[in-house]
């Protein structure tokens, strides 16, 4: 309905008192605090930022803690769990966390450090498995892999190229007898070998080993691999039993969740209050806050303030050059549509609250280009459903997202009952496909399908309606504004050349027979209209460059703002998307019905599969032409609507607050 | 020749579907390759450059739509299938401009996905605005399918 006045605040009360006051001030959430004073000798900012920072260390390991919880959390989160909001708590709950506090971040933090250590247990275990895949090759050697030979023997342990028999290597070495060679291993790509020879022959036969592409093994151990192998999988086992314990003492810390949430959001809300702690002024005595509180919270607050503490509580009302925080405040009907006009903008400071004028055509126009009775009452269903099925338990945001969607769907019942659409023509598919005899709802006011002319005439009309609506939210503007030239010339004219256009327009027989209206407009009425269309014209044309002294440019000028009057044409045309769209949804219906019909008459297996192509292709429809009906509601606010009237800029009221994930403190929920 | 009129129309239905379908997989297509940029640095990101990339797509299902309707009109789809030459040009006619319009409305309107995509990326709660830079390209896709709509429907009750 408005946009809500705020009033300055500023709250001077002994040191002694800040903490509870902030809190108390944090829990209700209505105060913006600004840091509008400045320093001066006794009153100073404190400086908080390593307190801030480790309480941000805090939430972030609460944040890791909680992550590493969950992936070890066995019972898996519903889809419609999403619905559950914050749990409520009250302000004894918050005060006996205090003592339990540092407790919670020793878990946190220990469910951290052992998160780590099952990731450095993991990469041991890989490390180690790849010595054992190394050593697996050698394992029939049954001596240390050092082994260098005896007093008379040398030895060479070693890999030579390719798969190689005895017989060949034997063959290569036949002159350096006496000679011992074993084969370890054979693969395609190497040989382990075990050579054994005298050690006077050494040096030969390691001659002739380089020259076949012998080479020493990478690692060498100083156990006999069978040995090595048995201590690498002993220590694959410790590792294996340390994330054991790890993972279980991880487990074990599972009915910690809950305190580990309310850590998050207890340190996240602290972090909030030394933030605003920092940007207060202070004395040895005294602090001050200043900010910006909406009309209707201030009296009450600043009561329970002076009940509770030795406190001074001013308030006043802003001045002009004060930027004032803005908070929209409307009714259950168009409070759902705040947030499309704060992805907008927010109201200026000339402006009013668009939100209730919008709200009308926004579900109106939504309605109308989804047109589908069947998809409407599924959209407004699931809503309904979502609202009951979790009352209180929702957060504000989504509560407010699914009572958009209601209005919507049941707008989109009621243009789908109009235009005798229900999933298209599912009702002529079922009956014509397996009762042989086609039935049609008829709509209760006409198919655009049939009448395309009819319903584009129609959204024009809507247009119309919707940018004179705008027009004339600007007219009031200008006069709130107490500007009446820019009321009367560059509003008033507009709204009466429009319509004046129209009406001329709509008596031509060119267009009614184009858009095939039948009524007839008296002739008397076009005349008048007529001229009325001049006068405005000519009013705009000596008017509307009025900024210029010149006489010349003043009506060139003129003229040029009159050439604006295309810019309404295209306007208007825009709306001619509402009966493309309507039609888009209608058709695609009507395919997958048709498309569904050829299959359904064979028997248990087409009944099957008409269920399966309605269900799907009736669900991608219904998904793609919510989106583009979502997109094209907002852009016909956005440029058609709003360009016509609404400045914005304003600035979005933030509130100190707890923005909790998991809980929430406050003791009343009014926002956010 | 008698059957050149069918012809004439089952290939404007072809072309409505083939390039409007065309311009939207390549804007879907750029759309989507940086809405995965964006998912990569931050997932929580992904519902909203989904919403981005999948604006572009709707030129596709207008050239289907366009497609149907003609092939419906034409009687492929059962029914009478006698059209004249000069009512097989017609449909070709009327399917031009949502194949063509449809083509490059598609393209462009990934490339404004795209841009709004990075909006997203650095100021994810200028969403709403975000969405209206694509939006503003479809209108010109929407104006082409009306006119293609208008022109199918009426060529029937045409005495030619």
């Amino acid at each position: 309905m408005a946009v809500l006045q705020m009033q300055r605040i500023s709250v001077t009360g002994l040191k002694k008192d800040r903490k509870p006051v902030l809190e108390l001030i944090q829990r209700r959430g209505v105060i913006e605090i600004t840091d509008s004073l400045e320093e001066d000798v006794v009153f100073h900012k404190n400086d908080v930022s390593t307190g801030k920072s480790v309480l941000e260390k805090n939430t972030a390991a609460a944040k890791d803690a909680l992550q590493i919880l969950e992936s070890y959390s066995e019972e898996k989160q519903g889809l419609l769990s999403m619905l559950n909001g914050r749990t409520e708590l009250s302000t004894e709950d918050y005060n006996a966390f205090s003592p339990k506090h540092d407790e919670i971040i020793r878990i946190a933090k220990r469910i951290v450090s052992l998160e780590k250590e099952v990731a450095e247990n993991n990469a041991e275990i890989l490390k180690l498995e790849a010595q054992i895949e190394m050593l697996s090759p050698w394992i029939p050697l049954d001596i240390p892999m050092n082994f260098k030979g005896t007093k008379y023997t040398a030895s060479f342990i070693g890999v030579l190229p390719q798969a190689q028999t005895l017989e060949s290597i034997y063959e290569k070495l036949a002159e350096q007898t006496p000679l011992n060679v074993d084969i370890i291993s054979t693969s395609d790509e190497q040989t382990c070998v075990f050579i054994l020879c005298a050690r006077e022959n050494g040096d030969s036969v390691s001659e002739i080993l380089r020259s076949m592409g012998f080479s020493h093994p990478n690692t060498i151990y100083e156990k006999a691999p069978q040995e090595q192998l048995e201590i690498l999988e002993n220590l694959i086992e410790q590792s294996k039993e340390r994330i054991r314990k790890a993972k279980e003492e991880i487990i074990s810390y599972q009915k910690d969740g809950d305190d580990i949430r309310f850590l998050f959001d207890y340190d996240t809300m602290r972090a909030e209050k030394y933030e605003v702690i920092s940007r207060i002024l202070q004395s040895k005595k005294v602090f001050m806050l200043t900010g910006f509180i909406p009309n209707k919270e201030a009296e009450s607050l600043s009561e329970e303030l002076n009940q509770q503490f030795d406190i001074s509580v001013e308030l006043e009302n802003p001045s002009e050059e004060d930027d004032v925080p803005v908070l929209l405040h409307n009714n259950g009907f168009s409070s759902p549509l705040e947030g499309i006009i704060e992805s907008y903008s927010l109201p200026g400071k000339t402006d009013i609250d668009p939100t209730t004028a919008m709200s009308f055509f926004y579900y109106f126009l939504f309605g109308l280009m989804l047109s589908d009775a069947g998809y409407g009452a599924i959209i407004a269903g699931a809503c309904a459903f979502g609202l009951i099925k979790f009352k209180g338990k929702l957060e504000y945001s989504m509560k407010q997202s699914l009572k958009m969607y209601l209005f919507g769907g049941i707008s989109t019942i009621f243009w789908g009952v109009m235009f005798g659409s229900y999933f298209g023509n599912i009702v002529d598919a079922v009956s014509g496909t397996f009762f042989g005899n086609t039935l049609t709802i008829p709509p209760l006011w006409f198919f655009p399908v049939n009448q395309p002319m009819r319903m584009l005439a129609f959204s024009m009309l809507i247009g119309i309606i919707h940018l004179i609506t705008g027009l004339f939210l600007k007219f009031y503007m200008s006069i709130k504004q107490k500007e009446y030239a820019v009321a009367i010339y560059d509003v008033l004219f507009w709204i009466i050349i429009v319509l004046s256009s129209v009406v001329v327009a709509v008596s031509t027989s060119m267009v009614k027979d184009l858009l095939g209206l039948t009524f007839e407009i008296p002739a008397i009425i076009s005349t008048i209209a007529g001229y009325l269309a001049v006068a405005s014209a000519i009013g705009i044309i000596l008017t509307n460059g009025r900024d210029s002294k010149n006489p010349v440019l003043r009506v060139f000028k003129g003229l040029y703002a009159l050439y604006g009057i295309t810019s309404y044409l295209s306007d208007i045309l825009s709306y001619s998307r509402l009966l493309a769209l309507g039609l888009a949804t209608g058709i695609i219906a009507t395919v997958i019905n048709q498309m569904a019909s050829m299959v359904g008459g064979f028997g248990i297996i087409g009944i099957l599969l008409f269920i399966v192509i309605e269900i799907f292709g009736h669900g991608l429809n219904l998904a793609i032409n919510a989106l583009g009906t979502y997109v094209h509601t907002n852009r016909l606010q956005y440029v058609e609507f709003f360009g016509k009237f609404f400045e914005g800029g304003g600035r979005v009221f933030k509130p100190f607050m707890g923005h909790t994930k998991y809980y929430k403190f406050k003791e009343k929920t009014n926002n956010g | 020749m008698d059957n050149l009129g069918i012809v004439l129309a089952a290939l404007g239905a072809a072309f409505a579907a083939l390039m409007a379908g065309m311009g939207s997989s390549n804007g879907v297509g750029t759309a989507g390759m940086a809405a995965a940029g964006v998912t990569t640095e931050d997932p929580s990101k992904f519902a909203k450059v989904l919403i981005l990339q999948a604006l572009p797509g709707t030129q596709g299902i207008y050239g289907l739509l366009i497609a149907f309707i003609t092939l419906s009109q034409i009687g492929i789809l059962g029914g009478d299938s006698n059209i004249s030459v000069a009512k097989g040009c017609l449909y070709l006619a009327a399917c031009l401009p949502m194949g063509l319009v449809g083509y490059f409305s598609g393209k462009h309107q990934g490339r404004a996905s795209v841009a709004s995509i990075g909006i997203v990326a650095k100021r994810p709660e200028q969403f709403g605005k975000a969405m209206v830079f694509p939006a503003m390209v479809e209108t010109y896709a929407i104006l082409a399918l009306l006119v293609s709509i208008l022109m199918i429907t009426s060529i029937g009750g045409l005495n030619i």
